[in-house]
């Protein structure tokens, strides 16, 4: 596998505070940081990022509701404990991935709820690896949660 | 080091993006379908398999696809596009330049890789492509533009490829070029195909190895740059930038016909404030347009009427209220009571630079004004989305004339309300 070579390097580079003048310089310059962004942190690969809506409450224990927003990388490969968008039986769904034991599992987080079995012979696909979870605390004006 | 060029394109594209979001899909022949669902314009090879032709009308494939269950889709342009940019921005982390070709064709240049691991390169593009974004791709690489496109062509024949075919090597060309059609050579059309077998040329190896001169005869200049792009010497360069915009039409189908005077006003209307858009956002303006209209050319039993006209502008602008302006004045000229439109558009074929055209010696515009008036409304459409702010003209009410998207999949990647939903249930 080649590691693509990267052309296109996003490098934002932070501004000092004021012009060069002739007074007494702004404290704050050499304390200057860029602003934090919340692009950045939720999305390290963005062709491969695509956001998901939750439809189900199956996932609660893992503190994931029903209408919450999950940020979802196609480019990373799965490993035990990741939270998955699987491709079950012609479903995607929303499960926990535990690669611990013979076979893969895949699980519900609901205490609620009975254990989800994965038939002895299902096919899965992952569609992909669920980096974070947003959910709003407060209700968004204009907006149904 | 030799050049080396790859096209890289998104198999059956448009289906291949609605797969991406519904596996029930993988299994089943999909089509899309054309503005106001006209004709099939993407087919999977489960489709083509049933004999579903490119541009095929739906009226005439309709039953088959019932009876073979096929999954048919209105243009999703909105999730084509954004999954044609996430493609991109994976092109040029693997290449130092990129050409986007179409919405689903972009040329790379792949000089840089050494030749011996050009294959390798282009398999592992491939994959990334494919885990990335769940695009299915073919590469095709040559040293010219010309044999790289035959190259995909190539890749995407041939499955035990794995899709993913190299003409650098002479060798390779030698034994490719000769299987295959000279019609499948990128820029030969049917006329250019039925002189070509007259003359006896069958296969692109044929085409080759005319001289060149007998070509530029036959075919003008461009069969000349055809034959020697295929012998490796390249003619066409990759370009970065998309040409200065000389033209730029709106067109579109209607929803349902359209039968009065003022529904085709508001529907012109409409794609002249679209047209403006587009003028301002590459600072052009056009001094003429034309404006055209017809019936149904399937529709055999209404009476046909159709019409184009040129209109002048008093002077060369880009603001909406004066491309409404004459494109009223050229729609009412066309049209005629009694008949059922079923088409309209405006083109505008001789785009110049905003300010640079000639001014009326009596000047009675606020250019000024106009100027500032433009960019409020491009401000306020461009953050709220546009259509939020309209010149009345274009009707407030329902739209009638609007274009047909009964079968659109949802827009999956840009509208927070449509995004895909993950079962979270049991």
């Amino acid at each position: 596998m080649f590691i693509p070579l990267k052309f296109e390097a996003e490098i934002s580079v932070p501004m000092f505070a004021h012009g060069l003048c002739a007074g007494f310089p702004s404290p704050a310059d050499d304390f200057l940081d860029e602003a934090i962004d919340l692009n950045i942190l939720l999305v390290r690969n963005r062709p491969a990022t695509f956001l998901w809506r939750v439809d189900g409450n199956s996932m609660r224990d893992a503190g994931i509701f029903h209408g919450d927003l999950l940020v979802v990388d196609r480019s990373l490969t799965p490993i035990d404990g990741d939270v998955v968008v699987a491709n079950v039986h012609g479903e995607q769904s929303l499960k926990r991935l535990r690669l611990d034991g013979k076979r893969p599992r895949l699980l519900f987080e609901n205490s609620d709820m009975p254990l989800f079995e994965l038939p002895e012979i299902a096919e899965i696909e992952i569609w992909g690896v669920v980096v974070c979870n947003i959910h709003w605390l407060r209700r968004q004006p204009g907006r149904v949660q | 080091m030799s050049a080396a060029l790859a096209l890289v394109d998104g198999n059956s594209f448009y289906c291949s993006c609605e797969r991406v979001f519904d596996p029930k899909l993988t299994t089943r022949p999909v089509i899309v379908l054309s503005n106001n669902d006209g004709c099939a314009v993407a087919r999977t090879a489960e489709a083509k398999a049933l004999g579903i032709g490119m541009g095929e009308p739906y009226f005439k494939i309709r039953d088959l696809c019932a009876d073979h269950n096929v999954a048919v889709f209105s243009s999703n342009y909105t999730l084509y596009g954004d999954m044609s940019a996430r493609l991109n921005a994976i092109y040029r982390q693997w290449a130092p330049e990129v050409e986007i070709y179409s919405i689903d064709e972009s040329f790379l240049d792949l000089t840089t890789v050494p030749e011996r691991n050009r294959l390798t390169y282009g398999r592992d593009l491939r994959a990334t492509v494919r885990q990335w974004t769940g695009i299915p791709t073919c590469v095709g690489i040559g040293p010219t533009k010309t044999l790289a496109k035959l190259a995909n062509h190539i890749a995407k024949k041939n499955n035990e490829l794995g899709g993913v075919c190299d003409l650098t090597d002479p060798a390779e060309r030698d034994r490719w070029l000769p299987k295959i059609d000279v019609g499948e050579v990128w820029g030969i059309g049917a006329a250019s195909e039925r002189k070509l077998l007259e003359l006896g040329i069958e296969t692109v190896a044929d085409l080759r190895d005319i001289p060149a001169r007998l070509a530029r005869q036959r075919m003008t200049v461009v069969g000349e740059k055809t034959v020697l792009e295929l012998r490796g010497i390249a003619c066409m360069a990759l370009e970065e930038l998309p040409p200065q915009r000389k033209g730029c039409a709106v067109t579109r189908s209607f929803g349902q016909p359209v039968t009065t005077l003022d529904g085709m006003l508001e529907a012109i209307s409409a794609y002249a404030t679209r047209a403006g858009e587009k003028l301002r956002r590459h600072g052009l303006e056009t001094s003429h347009l034309v404006v055209f209209m017809h019936t149904s050319p399937f529709n055999k039993r209404d009476p046909a009427h159709g019409g184009s006209k040129t209109v002048h502008l008093s002077e060369s602008s880009a603001d909406t209220l004066d491309l409404i302006e004459a494109v009223k004045r050229g729609a009412r000229a066309i049209f005629k009571e009694g008949y059922a439109y079923a088409k309209a558009g405006i083109i505008m074929d001789d785009l110049i630079a905003a300010g640079s055209g000639p001014r009326p010696l009596f000047d009675a515009r606020d250019r000024e004004k106009s100027a500032r008036l433009m960019g409020a409304l491009d401000v306020i459409n461009g953050k709220f989305g546009r259509g939020t702010l309209v010149p009345a003209a274009t009707g407030i009410k329902k739209r009638e004339w609007q274009t047909k998207f009964d079968r659109r999949s949802p827009r999956y990647t840009t509208c927070l309300d449509e995004l895909p939903r993950a079962l979270a249930g049991y």
